[in-house]
């Protein structure tokens, strides 16, 4: 099948080449990295993780968030999530590439990565999600390359696939489950420690990926023949509506139970986020601003003119996607190390360079995510016509 | 004469429960898996042994100047880079200037409602405002940070010394989110070009992997007590949490002390008397 992704337009050769030299600018600053070290970040003592593990999270949100296309066309049959499926899986499999390479640039001795195999440790969390994310990016590979291979051959997909795609469905709320159990389980990192970090993590999951998954239906549709089907994304609008107001509801839930019961180490950090700690602001109007995208597009997507507006639509969807990725990207991380343990308040803020090697990352996903859907969408039409 | 056999049974049993138990622990620390016999072997007759060690900081006797001698004793012997240091253009050259954020240290100087957050007070007694307040790795019995790693880089030895190896770290610093006391410090470069004068006993580290206090394991395996307790002028004492003849032990039973963030339950072997 991967010949079909050697044959292209103009257009699509001139994307190929734009990520390619993204990637190549990434890479060499990335170079640099491996050189010196992470000083070239704005990581410091106190933000021990800052750009790099936050876009590793809201990624393992957004692979997640394939889910919610398998379980309504896997486990209740519905039908309209047929052409879009395959979508659902090979943005989980790009996504995960990036996840792996954000946790492989985060690392300070990356050549010894290997070192979580030869010393499997179960005891930390970090073990059980290596496990989970090379399990979960396995599945949809399997999954995705069989079941478009058998429509390609126009026959049923082979039987051995189907205990697979059950499977992944616990893999996906696994992956962002485990993913919220590295920072809740920490003691003294009084922002993450909360029983509803993982639901909260797996609700704007649900939202952030099939928003993106609407606005890539959109670009398809645009520059390919195939067409996902207007019912289906309606239906996926829907789903998104759900999980963005589930995630507002646990986000009033964690700001009303910092603020009523006053307990300063959970107070604080949302306290710095939403207004500032002495003095120090600089999150303050990102969350503002994705507070608000989140509630506008919880809006546009509850009144149905709205929903079923085409134009508006990829707008509502960008909104939610935009403000799930600052509110994880941003807000989740750098939230929970503000104040530090020790109550000294040092910012963060990603440097040049941090967000080349990020960008870098995102255009490898991207060049993965082109060449996976070119290959889904021109075996869909092929099949069609 | 009877507390001296007493003492040197339980030394004895020590070194065997360590030779036992820890032979793991000890591979870790040398990073090789065919040492071990030999490892235990080479074990100094000299070396001090505990069950579980303790420290206990006389808040009362820490003078300024005091908590100055200490620092640098530690992080002199320790080869812990000091980023006001000048860099020696010619041995090291083209290097960058420094992000202090990105500093390390083992055991430094804090005011007690950073020590102390969940302490704070209003109406706290003056004197101890301007007190300086030691703060180091705890060494805690349930460490949040041998709980994370995933390589077993960072580990508990049977003495209940939290300790790193430096070589197996892969720099993931979910050691450093973990730790509730900030006590743990990352290479974000390579530390050489700012160490006045490296101690040629004790290893420096590479760029990209943690470091903290190691309770001088390399001392205590020689017989001596850590550094900090020397330059302390009485101020630091070491000694057996476990053995309640001990002499921490007896001057916890007549001091008032405190742990920092004891309701986390990670159970800080280091101890302050107020």
């Amino acid at each position: 099948m991967l010949e079909i992704a050697i044959k292209g337009s103009k257009n699509y050769w001139l994307w190929i080449v734009f990520l390619l030299a993204v990637m190549g600018a990434g890479a060499v600053v990335y170079i640099d990295q491996f050189m010196n070290g992470l000083m070239i970040t704005g990581m410091s003592r106190d933000v021990s993780w800052g750009f790099y593990i936050a876009n590793f999270t809201f990624l393992v949100g957004v692979a997640a968030g394939g889910v919610m296309v398998v379980i309504p066309y896997y486990l209740h049959d519905y039908e309209r999530f047929h052409r879009i499926t395959i979508l659902g899986e090979f943005l989980a499999v790009a996504c995960l590439i990036m996840c792996l390479l954000f946790i492989i640039v985060d690392l300070g001795q990356p050549t010894r990565a290997l070192n979580v195999l030869l010393y499997p440790t179960p005891h930390s969390m970090l073990f059980y999600d290596m496990l989970v994310l090379n399990g979960y990016l396995f599945l949809n590979i399997v999954i995705g390359w069989k079941v478009l291979e058998a429509e390609r051959n126009q026959v049923e997909p082979p039987l051995w696939t189907k205990p697979l795609i059950y499977l992944s469905i616990p893999f996906a709320i696994g992956i962002h489950t485990v993913t919220a159990y590295l920072y809740c389980g920490l003691p003294g990192r009084g922002f993450w420690l909360t029983a509803i970090l993982a639901p909260r993590f797996l609700a704007s999951a649900f939202a952030a990926g099939p928003a993106f998954l609407i606005i890539l239906c959109y670009l398809i549709r645009k520059f390919t023949k195939f067409d996902p089907g207007w019912e289906a994304i309606q239906t996926l609008s829907k789903i998104i509506c759900y999980a963005i107001i589930a995630n507002l509801f646990f986000f009033l839930c964690e700001v009303f139970v910092s603020y009523y019961s006053n307990i300063p180490a959970h107070k604080a950090h949302v306290q710095y986020l939403l207004f500032g700690y002495h003095g120090y602001t600089a999150l303050v109007p990102w969350m503002w601003t994705s507070l608000i995208l989140m509630t506008l597009g919880a809006i546009f997507l509850l009144i149905p003119p709205l929903r079923n507006n085409h134009t508006l639509l990829p707008v509502t969807c960008a909104m939610i996607f935009v403000g799930a990725w600052i509110d994880k990207g941003l807000g989740m991380i750098s939230g929970g190390f503000v104040p530090s343990p020790l109550h000294h308040v040092t910012e963060y803020a990603p440097t040049g360079p941090e967000i080349m090697i990020a960008l870098g990352v995102y255009a490898t996903g991207f060049f993965v995510l082109t060449i996976l859907y070119k290959l889904a969408t021109q075996v869909k039409e092929e099949v069609r016509g | 004469m009877m507390k001296k056999s007493r003492r040197s049974f339980l030394k004895v049993a020590g070194i065997a429960a360590i030779g036992l138990g820890a032979s793991p622990a000890i591979n870790f620390a040398s990073s090789d898996s065919h040492g071990t016999a030999h490892a235990v072997k080479s074990k100094n007759k000299e070396a001090l042994h505990a069950h579980r060690w303790g420290m206990v900081i006389d808040t009362n006797k820490i003078t300024d100047e005091i908590a100055e001698s200490i620092v640098k004793a530690c992080h002199k012997a320790h080869n812990v880079p000091d980023f006001n240091h000048e860099v020696d253009e010619k041995k090291y050259p083209d290097t960058r200037p420094v992000n202090h954020k990105q500093e390390i240290k083992w055991i430094w100087e804090e005011h007690f409602h950073n020590a102390f957050p969940d302490k704070e007070d209003e109406f706290l007694a003056e004197r101890f405002h301007d007190l300086p307040f030691l703060v180091t790795c705890n060494h805690c019995k349930n460490a949040p940070c041998v709980q994370a790693c995933p390589t077993q880089a960072t580990f508990k030895r049977e003495d209940g010394i939290v300790m790193m190896d430096f070589h197996r770290c892969i720099g993931c610093r979910f050691c450093m989110a973990a730790c509730p006391f900030g006590s743990r410090s990352f290479n974000f470069r390579d530390p050489r070009p700012f160490i006045e004068k490296a101690n040629p006993d004790f290893p420096t580290r590479t760029k990209g992997v943690v470091e903290k206090c190691n309770f001088c394991a390399e001392r205590l395996a020689k017989g001596k007590l850590p550094h900090c307790v020397e330059a302390s002028e009485g101020a630091i004492v070491v000694g057996d949490l476990e053995d309640p003849e001990s002499e921490i032990r007896s001057l916890l039973n007549e001091h008032y002390t405190i742990r920092r963030k004891q309701s986390l339950g990670t159970e800080p072997s280091v101890y302050y008397i107020m």
